[in-house]
């Protein structure tokens, strides 16, 4: 897998929730057939109040009116990122938009499983309340193998808590993937 | 060593006597839930990753409750039924609720109750995040996404981390105004949305076993409210009344040793506390009722899996009888044998059903409904600048619809006693 991943940065607050990720009504589309997927894509926290998406200044949508995928690849949040419900049409929607990792103070806990098992997006943890620095545009790049991220915008660089225990699913890219290569896949009677 | 229930049932299903919070472990599952939402997908993982002619590990411990989108137009919330429809018929499920039969239920976590698959010491997974509330029956309970359900499907376990636990008291008696809500509400002010994530929450106290199931359902609904893994209550004899009045599988009962560790703990003198709500747009915005009383509301709704069971009815029913409502109000039943209970109980003399009739009341039939929005010809969906007193779980930006639109979470009582006033008011001013 990438040991280093770049991209822009698009910043949120607290408490982001699963219905500001993806609202409710959009999670009756098929998340297999490669046409519906795509608006898993388009509304991609289309649930944020306006004048909280992207900060600081707020007035950013994730993705743009009439496309279907973001410029920005990174989310930067604070303290308890996709609380709420377990829907897991959560992570699926920030990976078909195009998101590849997600860095916050913290995580829900059915979301956290959610990304790790579901090998969508990679949910890195900070101890330091980065969305209050980082700015929506930034350019940053994330090193996996020594967990740091670098704002190469701000020229600043911050340790990343370091995955723990989770990180061989992640190597693996999903819980069964994971399961496959330590023969976990036999049935309950085995 | 000394455990919690939470960690003696991870033991059990973890084949082990002793399991360490923080440790992770694989566990079987005694029960796998899902429903119209996320019975889909998870489906179509599971036939991806153990192929298509795979088997689930054991029919009789999948059960397939449609719920979400159910009296709607909506194309694709129908073919998501059908997609339910032919999973549970390619593989012989015996616990499908097919929708436009007699065995719809409705709400998942209410009808698990009804139908006997909440059974203490056992483990329930489930593709919602409110499975927490089977919890009240001194069983593990908790909610899941789709990747993990379908890996369960196939083989029957799952891997979870063994969590702390957190107790909560409530010393002393319920008073006649206060409901479970009151109680979770108190409690996700004193320790925010996130303040149990990755834990356990048991509920203890004098006042929390002189509840009815119904009510004990509501604490644990709202331990994922805090983040919580999940809530749980100790077995008494009206948890047993229950259970062996719905089935006659046999079960063991834990409790957790006097010496057991906590996370921490939480006492409420329980005839102190006040009525409260939830203001916008979250879940821990506690306020006591009173300090926001006279707030002008547009609807009041009384449903869901945390706030539309009988119980929650006869409350209201208290508050209804020979009043008329002054905005539009919501009466969502969860399941359909809760619908008939509006018809069958009453409160004096008076049948439910005909209290909120004669209020004003629209009654609908048993489902999610507007709890989480929904498609847009779901009942009672938020509009425009829409501010609801609601009985529901949940309060975010665009919760029950609108994303301009205000929910002020509330009890029966509260939610009531506003549908009356057209203001946010507490319930004592009627009882």
């Amino acid at each position: 897998m990438e040991t280093i991943i770049q991209g822009k940065a698009y910043v949120l607050g607290k408490n982001i929730d699963t219905d500001q990720i993806i609202p409710a009504e959009h999670l009756v589309y098929s998340l297999s057939d490669p046409e519906e997927v795509k608006l898993y894509g388009k509304y991609a926290l289309s649930g944020v109040p306006i004048d909280q998406a992207g900060l600081p200044t707020g007035q950013i949508p994730f993705v743009e009116e009439g496309d279907f995928a973001s410029p920005y690849t990174i989310i930067v949040a604070g303290p308890n990122f996709g609380c709420g419900s377990s829907r897991e049409h959560a992570p699926f929607a920030l990976k078909v938009a195009g998101a590849k990792a997600i860095i916050a103070e913290s995580y829900a806990r059915i979301f956290y499983r959610n990304c790790v098992d579901g090998g969508f997006v990679i949910p890195f943890e900070t101890t330091e309340p980065l969305n209050k620095t980082v700015m929506t545009g930034d350019e940053l790049a994330i090193d996996m193998e020594n967990n740091t991220l670098t704002n190469l915008t701000q020229n600043v660089v911050t340790q990343l808590r370091p995955l723990g225990d989770v990180v061989t699913i992640v190597q693996a890219g999903g819980i069964f993937e994971y399961a496959r290569k330590n023969n976990l896949m036999a049935s309950n009677e085995a | 060593m000394a455990q919690t229930i939470t960690q003696k049932i991870f033991a059990r299903a973890a084949n082990r006597k002793f399991v360490d919070p923080g440790q992770s472990v694989w566990l079987n599952v005694d029960v796998l839930l899902t429903h119209d939402v996320c019975g889909p997908p998870t489906f179509d993982i599971f036939k991806q990753e153990f192929g298509p002619d795979a088997k689930v590990w054991d029919p009789s411990k999948v059960v397939v409750l449609p719920d979400h989108y159910i009296f709607t137009a909506n194309e694709h919330a129908h073919r998501n039924i059908d997609l339910l429809r032919q999973f549970a018929a390619d593989q012989n499920l015996p616990n499908y609720y097919d929708v436009g039969t007699e065995r719809y239920r409705g709400v998942c976590h209410v009808a698990l109750a009804e139908e006997g698959f909440n059974i203490p010491g056992t483990v329930l997974f489930g593709t919602d995040s409110h499975t927490c509330t089977s919890g009240a029956f001194g069983m593990f309970g908790s909610g899941i996404g789709n990747t993990d359900a379908a890996f369960i499907l196939g083989t029957g376990k799952l891997w979870e981390k063994v969590p702390d636990s957190m107790k909560f008291i409530f010393e002393g008696q319920m008073p006649e105004y206060l409901t479970a809500k009151d109680l979770i509400l108190h409690i996700l002010g004193d320790i925010t949305t996130d303040g149990a994530t990755y834990r356990a929450m048991e509920f203890d106290g004098e006042a929390v076993f002189s509840l009815p199931m119904d009510e004990r359902m509501t604490l644990c609904n709202m331990a994922i409210e805090a983040g919580g893994m999940n809530g749980i209550i100790a077995v008494d004899a009206i948890t047993e009344a229950f259970v062996k009045a719905r089935t006659s599988k046999p079960y063991e009962i834990f409790t957790s040793d006097p010496d057991a560790r906590y996370h921490s703990m939480y006492r409420y003198q329980t005839d102190k506390l006040e009525p409260v709500v939830a203001m916008p747009h979250s879940p821990d915005n506690r306020a006591t009722v009173r300090s926001v009383a006279g707030t002008p509301i547009t609807k009041s709704y009384i449903g869901s899996c945390t706030g539309g069971k009988l119980t929650d009815f006869m409350l209201a029913a208290k508050i209804l009888k020979g009043k008329k409502v002054a905005v539009k109000t919501n009466i969502v039943p969860a399941t359909v044998l809760v619908a008939s209970q509006l018809s069958t109980e009453s409160y004096e003399g008076q049948s439910l059903r005909h209290i909120f009739e004669e209020a004003g009341c629209d009654i609908a039939l048993p489902s999610c409904a507007a709890c989480l929005g929904g498609p847009s010809d779901t009942v009672g969906r938020s509009v425009d600048n829409d501010v609801v007193v609601s009985t529901t779980n949940r309060n975010f930006p665009g919760r029950m619809g609108s994303k301009f639109a205000g929910v002020y979470l509330a009890s029966p009582l509260t939610a009531a006693a506003s549908a009356v006033t057209g203001k946010l008011t507490d319930p004592r001013d009627f009882l």
